[in-house]
């Protein structure tokens, strides 16, 4: 409880501290809108349904590109740990365009496919794709080979051992390792979207990006609160659970 | 033609097994054509010092391992693969973090398609039991102790209820005091499922109160060196003078054969 009140605190006196400083005159309001500005902006993007709209066709991209990059990752890290070459080849692979910043895919993505749907969930995929796969095989490497005997033994072969031992025993690796590509992903689809328009979609990146056309700065913030605030409920929703279960089950040894 | 019967057929045997590792240049002779015969029920355990080829020989008999030349034999049949007809419990539990108690002793079980639902929970459930964890059925595995680690691991092992138990040093990460409550335990689970088993373990007062017979291995390469029956009556106390004699008698000799092996 005090916890809440002191965090609620902090965060009116941020407001507070906004409002002050705006209404100080020092900066054009242009460049610097008030917090009431903002949230007017917010009101009256829910209302004629443009924020939504947008939340909709970049959630569409994100949650479409991520899975695929995850349905996609989880197979190429088992085979990366499978064997030595595959590691030795398509491994460094994972690895090379891992480093790679995800926006830099976004210019070969135009050429391939133009400004299409395509384009944008290519870009998701990659950036989402190579962290998993690293990190899927990573925790595979790493199982302690005694648990390869155990399955084994127990008759556990084939697809039934990468799915019930060899996936949950990496689990600690790819909850980080699926967190790493969702923050990759989601970047490099803001990147694309404020780079590039597409027709077949606005998303939350043009809306940033239009914001910044007409000048309209109130737009251009309350924009990037959505966007931290869509970031901060992934985490919650879709991280949190899973490294809740690994502390609990591997306990507070592992990560 | 005289029909000869064996009054107690081998339930599981490892016939003229000979094993060699090649790392590189090196070779290592770990396996020298040994033989071993197993009754049904019966508890034997494999002494001998760090290095005679106990752990490779138990992988082979477990089929984790393929010998060069040789035979495994579970009821006269080659036993092959490694399967949960020959189940093992290893130095580590290696109980997965990621299932709580039941859910580890469930996992045999369910590869076990001929089951219902409700069929292996109830034999989870009697083998949780009879380790003593009934208690302990839904905790996680890192809460455990390292004896009730191995409690479930024996557990595990025994519900899937395979034709011979393969034990893997399980009781040396131990303490004394917690292994010589899992010595009382062994004998009464033994006794109770009438399990074949084969122990392999380098402390020679643990073989003797475990085992109908103790089997002595020496090193480089591996090889039978001698058995001894052990008539002792059970439950066995570890600690008892009786007990204490046969395991003198039994260390002499593996220092025999350990001084033959630096004398080479």
């Amino acid at each position: 409880m005090k916890r809440i009140a002191f965090a609620i605190a902090f965060f009116v006196a941020l407001l507070v501290a906004w409002e002050l400083t705006v209404r100080s005159g020092r900066w054009s309001p242009v460049i610097l809108p008030s917090p009431w500005k903002v949230a007017e902006y917010l009101w009256s993007s829910v209302l004629d349904g443009s924020m939504a709209e947008a939340m909709w066709v970049t959630l569409k991209r994100l949650v479409v590109g991520y899975a695929l990059g995850v349905a996609l990752g989880l197979p190429v890290g088992l085979l990366c740990a499978s064997s030595r070459y595959v590691d030795d080849t398509l491994g460094a692979l994972a690895l090379g365009f891992q480093t790679l910043p995800s926006v830099c895919w976004i210019p070969l993505a135009l050429l391939w496919f133009g400004q299409t749907e395509t384009a944008m969930l290519f870009v998701v995929v990659m950036g989402t794709l190579w962290s998993v796969a690293l990190a899927t095989s990573m925790g595979a490497r790493t199982m302690p080979a005694v648990y390869d005997k155990v399955a084994r033994t127990m008759g556990s072969r084939g697809i039934h051992k990468w799915t019930r031992v060899i996936l949950p025993a990496s689990l600690p690796f790819l909850v980080s390792g699926m967190k790493q590509g969702w923050a990759f992903a989601w970047r490099s689809l803001m990147a694309a979207e404020i780079y590039v328009t597409i027709l077949s979609g606005f998303g939350l990146g043009q809306l940033l990006h239009y914001g910044r056309e007409l000048n309209a700065m109130e737009q251009v913030i309350g924009v990037m609160l959505v966007i931290v605030a869509i970031g901060l409920m992934a985490d919650k929703a879709l991280f949190a659970p899973w490294e809740r279960f690994v502390k609990l089950r591997w306990g507070a040894a592992t990560q | 033609m005289l029909l000869q019967v064996d009054p107690a057929p081998a339930k599981f045997s490892v016939e003229r097994v000979s094993k060699t590792f090649r790392r590189g240049r090196v070779e290592t002779h770990a396996l020298d054509d040994m033989s071993l015969s197993v009754r049904q029920g019966e508890f034997v355990c494999l002494v001998g010092p760090s290095g005679c080829g106990k752990s490779t020989l138990l992988d082979i008999m477990a089929g984790l391992c393929r010998p060069d030349s040789g035979h495994v034999l579970c009821d006269g049949h080659e036993a092959g693969e490694a399967g949960p007809d020959r189940l093992v419990m290893f130095q580590e539990a290696a109980l997965f973090p990621w299932l709580d108690v039941t859910g580890n002793v469930m996992f045999g079980l369910k590869l076990r398609p001929d089951l219902t639902r409700a069929q292996r929970r109830e034999i989870a459930g009697h083998y949780i039991g009879l380790v003593g964890l009934e208690r302990f059925a839904r905790a996680h595995v890192h809460e455990l102790s390292g004896g009730m680690k191995q409690r479930v691991a024996l557990a595990r092992a025994l519900a899937p209820d395979p034709d011979v138990l393969l034990m893997d040093e399980p009781l040396s990460a131990l303490d004394a005091m917690t292994r010589e409550q899992l010595y009382v335990d062994f004998q009464r689970i033994h006794a109770e499922s009438g399990k074949t088993i084969i122990l392999v373990t380098h402390n020679v007062r643990e073989a003797v109160c475990l085992g109908d017979r103790v089997v002595l291995m020496s090193p480089r390469p591996g090889r039978i060196r001698e058995e001894f029956a052990i008539p002792l009556a059970r439950p066995r106390d570890v600690n008892s003078p009786e007990l204490a004699r046969y395991a003198t008698d039994i260390t002499v000799a593996l220092k025999d054969y350990m001084g033959e092996d630096v004398a080479e």
